[in-house]
């Protein structure tokens, strides 16, 4: 599997100078199997350079998105893609009651927020909510589990082989848990992350800010370090950096991360933060 | 439904509870009435400190237990201690037919006996999915407790 991520920022895009080294798009990763199959987990910001530089160009698209906040779903409608007839694109989201997945998404991408229409899309495009059971997309095994976020969220594993991702953008597993003493079966989203090859986490918060942002449905830097050696993944990203942190800091909160890492007894080589551009192989 | 196994990858394997039981058993953990939380298969899963108080027994002490030990331990009894049918339960109704039920019978709190309590279940339902129920208790005849 290849990795590759075009979107790393939480909450908001943010064209800003000081934080071009991690970059400003919001929550897109591409994922190719070595098949070729292409899936995209989250439509962000960082969907739109996506659909211009594709690496593949099949004309089957999977496009797995683990909620409906704006950060993860506003590159829609600018993801080329879906404007070409000859594509077949199925998208794929949280559950939820009430309106299925296209009637939600299509309260963002519809007038008066939207010059174009979810409905008026060229491409063939399907909408389903993940299944709560094991799927298969080329040659690998997709699973997703509602996780702790505001709204309905899910988080997703995508394994093929011995390898596997594990994609928990916006996670807050530590609300109501001691992470480190809970029994794992009673940790939110441990179960998708356990032994993964790669952990995409949010890291958004600074320890000392999350006390602030208590229950906002994201991590600070221990609590994903916290969770990612819970789940004993072998690579932990940091993943929905705050939009107020510019590079220098990002790259403080990655360090922090690779000292507690490296305290628990691991290798702080295994703790990275995502940047834009950024392709990991495994 | 039973958890399903998740992780693999490097021999680390999970069984991960659904969100919505984590939650409820954060929830029920901070309330201070008595509360059970209970699987589609009427295993009982988790009871907080306010019911511990009242069974004597701590859920560290105790474990996740199948329908059929807690019902014999625990009850629903009739008034002169005859296991009633546990198909006749709140909860029963609650993982059965997908809404809340409530009722009133005996069950065997510790050290205190036989005791008549009011039960109310309240299923765990997720779009398409259900995961459980949420019981709580009340013995009839307790004091309502104190508010500040």
């Amino acid at each position: 599997m290849r990795v590759r991520f075009w979107g790393v920022r939480g909450s908001v895009p943010v064209p800003n100078p000081n934080m071009l080294r991690y970059g400003g798009n919001t929550s897109c990763v591409e994922i190719t199997l070595s098949d070729g199959t292409e899936m995209i987990l989250d439509a962000g910001s960082g969907i739109r350079e996506l659909g211009t530089a594709r690496a593949t160009h099949t004309n089957s698209v999977e496009v797995l998105l683990t909620h409906l906040h704006l950060d993860h779903i506003q590159g829609l409608l600018f993801f080329p893609p879906l404007f070409d007839p000859a594509n077949h694109i199925h998208v794929y989201g949280p559950p939820a009651t009430g309106p299925d997945l296209d009637q939600r998404l299509a309260r963002y991408l519809s007038a008066p927020l939207s010059p174009v229409d979810l409905r008026e899309l060229p491409a063939q495009v399907e909408f389903a909510a993940s299944p709560y059971q094991d799927w298969e997309v080329g040659g690998a095994r997709v699973r997703a589990a509602v996780v702790a976020h505001r709204g309905v969220t899910v988080g997703y594993r995508i394994s093929e082989g011995d390898s596997s991702v594990c994609y928990l953008p916006d996670h807050e597993p530590a609300l109501g848990s001691e992470l480190g003493d809970a029994d794992p079966g009673w940790i939110s989203g441990i179960g998708l992350a356990a032994g993964a090859s790669l952990l995409i986490h949010d890291g958004q918060y600074a320890d000392e800010e999350y006390p602030d942002h208590v229950g906002w449905g994201h991590s600070s830097v221990s609590d994903a370090v916290a969770f990612g050696l819970r789940a004993d993944a072998e690579h932990l990203v940091l993943f929905h950096h705050d939009p107020t942190h510019d590079d220098r800091a990002v790259d403080e909160l990655g360090e922090r991360a690779a000292e507690a890492w490296e305290r628990a007894g691991r290798d702080p080589s295994e703790v990275s933060t995502a940047a834009e551009g950024a392709v990991v192989t495994i | 439904m039973a958890p399903a196994p998740y992780g693999h990858t490097s021999g680390v394997s999970v069984d991960h509870q659904p969100l919505l039981l984590i939650q409820a058993r954060n929830l029920i953990t901070n309330l201070a009435l008595p509360a059970f939380l209970i699987d589609p298969d009427a295993r009982l899963l988790f009871f907080n400190d306010a019911a511990a108080e009242v069974l004597g027994r701590r859920f560290e002490e105790v474990g996740p237990l199948p329908q059929d030990e807690w019902a014999r331990d625990i009850g629903p009894f009739d008034e002169d201690g005859r296991p009633l049918a546990t198909n006749s339960l709140p909860l029963a109704t609650a993982l059965r037919e997908g809404h809340p039920a409530q009722g009133r019978f005996h069950v065997r709190l510790g050290e205190s006996g036989l005791r008549e309590v009011e039960v109310s279940a309240l299923p765990m339902l997720e779009p398409d999915n259900y995961e459980g129920a949420l019981v709580v208790f009340w013995p009839v005849e307790a004091a309502v407790p104190e508010t500040t």
